[in-house]
């Protein structure tokens, strides 16, 4: 299907889902309140089929800007693909979890939230993946600024008597 | 669960919970897993990765395009020809680079030869947790010679940053298509010996078959790829069904289990797959070899400084342990604006408890061996 | 081996000699190494204990467990939550005991020493290191290499008169 029946597959069915973008932008938006439905609906109606989450990609917009998380759906039956971007407020916004739709989500979403900080309401098992418990901070903010110790273990290069 | 442990009763012990890593030979590498157990027999592993976390997507966001290169070497150490092809497609593709047909060629050769090379650390490692010690010793005496036909292509034995953005780094050696037309040679009948010692031995059968089954279902849920998924009877391979590079030119069949000892989706299919996927590489680089041009550029004519375009893509492909994705965020500088890798054995191990549940402890090395993990991959 | 030896009582079977040499020659030719498998230098790691560089060849055998090992073979990137494991493996493990760090990333981390905020910049600042293979990956010949000096550094030494 082309991404413009899908849009007018998903508005007819959730009014209101889909935050209008530029015409040649090539994904879609969701707004995060209508995001659980919209996705139940990508997975299950029969003319959409996104049975497979190839990725969700969290991205930083820079101190100013959001947080956004780009969700890349791929149909194995029916050979087409979709992305799907969500924003979220920088302090406080979340977005539904869609762990128990597509599992692959389970873990994705565990690492944007570790490496970038979206927050995933709703998620089984919401914790940090890669980092460990007591790290604090997320690195991929743009505005990450790395600790000078962890655990009482340095953490950048000692560059002295280098020049 | 097996038959024989079903015919076993009910025996409820008290519930144990057993830490496996991060420092365990049949880890491969840098894995924790916590096991709740029930006696003998496994109730919940939680995998618990990071070990191994080395920020390459932060230092993705620090260099330009061409440097990220060694950095995608370094994640599925394995086979990092695959990475770096796989990158460098992704960045052609937002550039719009078109090119020779000769890098084309070179590329799928190498890229076929390191899907041995891993498929064969992966058997002899599996062959090794399940108690075989000679497997790896001849499957490393196999891999030997393909890091030497690599060694003489690019000078490095294991990291290659030999597929650049736009060409090669080299082009190949004198006498190179002889050199590996004698490997092909030999290796065919090397796989003949893998199946007497390994695929058919009657231990390895019997350690592997109707263990961990993998349904379809589930595997497309936990986003599992490339031999994980079609040992599953699935026939998917992006090298046939999404063509990318010259794919299409080529005959040869993707490999997909068949359940021939057991039942479809056993850790024995997946192993199975593996070794099939051999064979069908060894086709496609005979034909590579035989096609590929005598003469030709391997440096398409792009700027000295690579600026993509402002946009995005997510563009994946066929990696020895299954799809690999990258998703570029390119903000018109010759540095990504976010760079995310989508790495295979991620989401292969995430389905780990699923499909270990209910199997004895010594199982689950089985089913970890069958998964083929990487950790400089699952952690970045 | 180098002991030296005092002629005279050659024909009767016994050597006089050192004890220092003679416990320096056991250790430095059963160097039984810890595989600490970590990254990328694993598999080189791995690669020079398979058939074509065969370590056991000058006595240095892998081993699983820190209790049996003679030497730390840290091969890979340190990050800071490994490091506190690599730690605890090190106090376990019985004296004599030495390291060698494998690999740029483990000598001072490696390709990751400007932006990896969860990459420890070499594992001397945890544990004393003995020897240093630099490379990324290095060879399995500058493994072997590596071993050898060590055995050579191993051989200098007086275990008797070591205050301790
Ligand atoms: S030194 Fe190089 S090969 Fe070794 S672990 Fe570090 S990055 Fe990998």
């Amino acid at each position: 299907m082309e991404l413009a029946e899908i849009i007018t597959r998903v508005n007819t069915a959730v009014p209101g889902a889909i935050v209008p973008t530029e015409d040649d932008a090539g994904f879609i938006q969701v707004e995060p309140k209508h995001w659980l439905k919209v996705a139940q609906l990508l997975k299950d109606d029969p003319e959409l089929r996104f049975d497979s989450l190839m990725c969700i990609t969290g991205v930083d917009e820079g101190p100013e800007g959001r947080l956004w998380a780009a969700y890349n759906l791929h149909s194995m039956e029916l050979l087409h693909k979709l992305e799907v971007r969500i924003f979220v407020n920088r302090k406080n916004g979340s977005i539904p979890s869609v762990a128990n739709l597509w599992r692959t989500a389970d873990w994705h979403e565990r690492e944007a939230y570790d490496l970038i900080g979206i927050k995933f309401k709703g998620h089984p098992d919401f914790r940090r993946i890669l980092l460990p418990y007591d790290w604090e901070g997320h690195p991929l903010r743009k505005d990450f600024e790395t600790p000078d110790y962890y655990r009482g273990m340095p953490v950048p290069k000692d560059k002295r008597g280098w020049e | 669960m097996s038959e024989a442990l079903k015919n076993f009763g009910v025996v409820k012990a008290e519930e144990m919970v057993l830490n496996m890593g991060p420092q365990h030979p049949s880890t491969h590498g840098v894995l924790r897993l916590r096991i709740r157990t029930d006696g003998e027999i496994v109730s919940h592993i939680e995998p618990h990765i990071g070990y191994l976390h080395r920020c390459f997507e932060k230092h993705c966001e620090n260099v330009t395009y061409p440097q990220v290169i060694p950095y995608t070497d370094r994640c599925d150490y394995l086979a990092s020809m695959n990475n770096n092809h796989v990158y460098a497609m992704a960045v052609e593709k937002l550039m719009d680079i078109e090119l020779p047909e000769r890098v084309e060629y070179i590329r799928v050769i190498v890229a076929e030869l390191q899907r041995i090379a891993s498929h064969l650390m992966a058997l002899g490692a599996m062959g090794l947790d399940l108690g075989g010690v000679t497997p790896i010793t001849w499957t490393f005496r196999d891999r030997e010679r393909i890091l030497d036909l690599f060694e003489y292509t690019c000078g490095a034995r294991l990291l290659y940053n030999y597929i650049w953005i736009g060409g090669l780094s080299h082009d190949l050696p004198p006498k190179f298509v002889q050199y590996a037309n004698e490997f092909l040679d030999y290796f065919e009948k090397q796989i003949v010996e893998y199946d007497r010692i390994l695929t058919y031995n009657k231990i390895f059968v019997e350690r592997t078959a109707d263990v961990g089954v993998l349904p379809v279902d589930v595997a497309i849920s936990y986003g599992c790829s490339g031999p994980v998924l079609r040992g599953s009877g699935v026939n998917w391979d992006l090298r046939k069904n999404e063509p990318y590079s010259i794919y299409d030119r080529f005959e040869w069949e993707a490999a997909v289990g068949k359940g021939e000892v057991g039942t479809l989706g056993d850790c024995w299919d997946r192993y199975w797959v593996r070794v099939e996927e051999m064979r069908q590489s060894v086709r496609i680089v005979r034909q590579a070899l035989a096609q590929l041009p005598k003469e030709g550029d391997v440096h398409a004519a792009i700027p000295k400084k690579i600026r993509p375009p402002k946009g995005e893509i997510y563009f994946r492909a066929e990696n020895p342990k299954g799809d690999l994705g990258f998703y570029i965020i390119s903000d018109g500088s010759p540095v990504p604006y976010r760079l995310k890798m989508r790495s295979s054995t991620f989401c292969n191990l995430s389905v780990l408890n699923e499909i270990a549940r209910g199997w004895m402890i010594s199982d689950v090395v089985a089913i970890l061996g069958s998964l083929d993990i990487v950790l400089g991959e699952i952690d970045r | 081996m180098d002991l030296s030896l005092d002629h005279r009582f050659e024909k009767d079977n016994i050597l006089v000699g050192k004890l220092d040499d003679l416990i320096n020659w056991a250790r430095s030719n059963s160097q039984w190494y810890f595989q600490f498998g970590l990254a990328c230098c694993a598999i080189e790691m791995i690669a020079a204990a398979q058939p074509r560089h065969d370590l056991e060849r000058f006595g240095a055998m892998p081993r699983a467990s820190p209790r049996q090992s003679d030497v730390i073979l840290v091969s890979g990137t340190v990050t800071l939550t490994m490091a506190t494991r690599v730690k605890r493996l090190y106090y376990q493990m019985a004296d004599p005991k030495y390291i060698i760090s494998m690999g740029s990333c483990a000598n001072s981390g490696g390709p990751y020493w400007e932006h990896g905020y969860h990459v420890l910049k070499g594992v001397d600042l945890i544990i004393p290191v003995d020897v240093y293979v630099p490379g990324c990956p290095p060879r399995p010949e500058a493994l072997i290499e590596g071993l050898l000096e060590l055995r050579k550094k191993i051989r200098e030494e007086t275990p008797l008169r070591k205050v301790s």
